[in-house]
């Protein structure tokens, strides 16, 4: 294990080009604006903001899909405005999408699991114990032999998330990938991405709009207009409703209560940030 | 006022395009009170959209009976013209819809194909812009595209209202509204129902069925499963699961009290009515002023 960070954006700064031609004038406001943010191995960083808040796009930067107008951005020690780095860079960043069928490729869910094994020329054997592995990790492994396009969408979303583990990253990146799925499986997403950090080590960047989406990280960042505007941990964050509304998220309904009942005097710990800590707060009050 | 606007009874409709037809809605029945805000839930293909498209006459029952407003959606010679006018329906993502150089026109495209006077059409589309908050004197003569996603979204719920329709129909409303303009949208739809239209709600957003609707239906497969108050369709936690729904996190939050061994009543729903009573319960005493809200 080296100590320096998985993730190194120092002053980065982006803006999506431009056509010059007709009439379209050049973008008065960057992208991204000096963003600095060092991600370690083994963090959970949730990257929470509204709609055209710049989170894909940093997000985007951290597997070199995209590359920095100025400023730098360094994976795993490696610069990724080198175009030598991109595929070190890709090995280790494993991202998902929001809709899995862009991802999905093969007719069964094992053999698309294995196909970005097979293209990397791994032998046979090896590809089986990873493929296993990873479908046992994000709990699909009776769904092996289906066809994708028969699953749900959160089934769907599984699999590409099996693909990627397979590729054993150190990193997996969720890009809205929960925005397609009904309540249900975006839940179940939620927890899968927990246990891959819990259970395996992995590195997770969580990017959503969604609050309750972030409950199981350890950083979360928030973002506006291309910045990085706070930083906090989930009970720190949840605590303070005000902040939340001008923020523009919307509050799930049992943070505002949580938030009117601390208000009241009741002794309610920052750290309920589920609904099944604050019931149990609430009993034990 | 409980007279139903809507019945429907055995509604089955089959798609037929491809081999094999798939039945998207099996036997459903259902009756919908005017004045009414209902809500219909289920996950996507559970056949939703299938049953507000008969509404409004985009889609003809294959069997089964469906009567809007006193008229007969499946009857051979229809006035679909007159039932449009009666249901708006506003879809997802209606901003995307707005094509006119200022607001006020795309306001009133609706009231001028229905062939009214100017001055009736130039009355109906200001009360709509005044319902949806937007006064006409500060918005009439903007281009819609200058303006923020949630107010677009609100143009295009007036360019409905300037119809004076007696139901609006409303699919997925808020998704991609940002917490703000969720709100305020709401608050909008709240007062379209106060004028006296019936508000038919299709949402995944289970805390805004729980506070916008008084009625539920959960369809799944084409089926209507289970129908009732928000309340009661949401103490059903388990057979909401089988279905790929969760209740809102209040409700599931009161569950979880139950279970500690605290009897929450089972009228109480509101965010107010909950902190009210755990209130009660811990500190027995009525709460006075309720802060932050």
């Amino acid at each position: 294990m080296s100590n320096i960070p998985l993730i190194d954006i120092q002053q980065m700064s982006y803006t999506y080009p431009v056509e010059k031609q007709g009439k379209m004038t050049a973008p008065d406001k960057k992208t991204l604006d000096d963003i600095n943010l060092q991600v370690q191995r083994g963090e959970y960083v949730a990257i929470l903001g509204h709609n055209g808040s710049g989170k894909s796009t940093l997000a985007r930067h951290c597997n070199a899909l995209l590359l920095p107008d100025s400023g730098q951005v360094l994976v795993d020690g490696r610069d990724t405005r080198d175009p030598a780095s991109h595929q070190y860079v890709r090995d280790r960043m494993g991202m998902i999408f929001q809709n899995p069928d862009n991802q999905l490729i093969a007719t069964v869910v094992e053999d698309d699991v294995a196909w970005g094994l097979a293209i990397r020329g791994i032998p046979v054997q090896e590809i089986r114990a990873r493929v296993d592995m990873a479908l046992r990790a994000v709990n699909i492994e009776h769904l092996r032999l289906l066809a994708p396009h028969k699953l749900s969408g959160g089934q769907r979303q599984r699999v590409a998330i099996a693909g990627i583990v397979a590729l054993r990253p150190l990193c997996i990146i969720a890009d809205e990938a929960t925005s397609m799925l009904d309540p249900q499986a975006r839940q179940e997403l939620t927890h899968v991405l927990y246990e891959l950090h819990r259970d395996y080590g992995l590195t997770i960047l969580h990017v959503t709009h969604l609050l309750e989406e972030v409950i199981f990280a350890q950083r979360i960042l928030v973002m506006e207009q291309g910045r990085i505007i706070l930083e906090e941990t989930p009970s720190s964050l949840f605590a303070d409703v005000e902040k939340l509304r001008a923020l523009k998220l919307v509050v799930p309904d049992y943070i505002l209560l949580a938030d009117r009942l601390r208000q009241a005097g009741l002794a309610i710990s920052q750290s309920a940030v589920t609904v099944d800590a604050l019931a149990r707060e609430i009993a034990n009050e | 006022m409980n007279e139903p606007i809507i019945r429907v009874r055995h509604l089955s409709h089959v798609y037929t395009t491809g081999f094999v037809g798939k039945k998207a809605l099996d036997n459903v029945t259902l009756e919908v009170k005017q004045g009414s805000c209902v809500a219909i839930i289920g996950l996507n293909g559970s056949g939703k959209s299938t049953l507000i498209q008969h509404f409004n006459g985009l889609l003809r029952p294959s069997e089964g009976e469906v009567w809007v407003d006193g008229l007969n959606v499946g009857e051979k010679g229809v006035d679909l013209r007159q039932l449009r006018q009666r249901v708006g329906m506003l879809f997802q993502f209606p901003e995307a819809q707005l094509f006119e150089k200022t607001v006020f026109a795309d306001v009133a495209f609706g009231p001028r194909r229905m062939k009214l006077g100017r001055r009736e059409v130039r009355r109906r589309v200001l009360a709509a812009l005044d319902t949806v908050g937007l006064p006409p004197s500060e918005y009439a003569w903007r281009s819609p595209f200058d303006l923020s996603g949630g107010q677009r979204r609100r143009i295009a719920l007036a360019g409905i209202l300037a119809m004076s329709p007696r139901i609006l129909i409303l699919d997925e409303p808020s998704v991609g509204l940002d917490g703000a303009g969720r709100d305020e949208f709401y608050l909008y739809v709240r007062r379209v129902q106060q004028q006296g239209v019936t508000v038919l709600l299709v949402s995944h957003d289970m805390s805004e069925v729980a506070s916008m609707a008084d009625w539920l239906f959960v369809l799944a497969d084409g089926r209507l499963v289970l129908q009732g108050r928000p309340g009661e369709v949401f103490s059903e936690e388990s057979r909401l699961g089988d279905w790929g729904l969760i209740a809102p996190s209040l409700q599931v939050l009161m569950a979880a009290l139950r279970k500690q061994g605290i009897d929450v009543p089972a009228d109480i729903q509101t965010l107010d009515d909950v902190y009210a009573f755990l209130l009660q319960q811990k500190c027995g005493q009525l709460p006075g002023k309720a802060p932050g809200s």
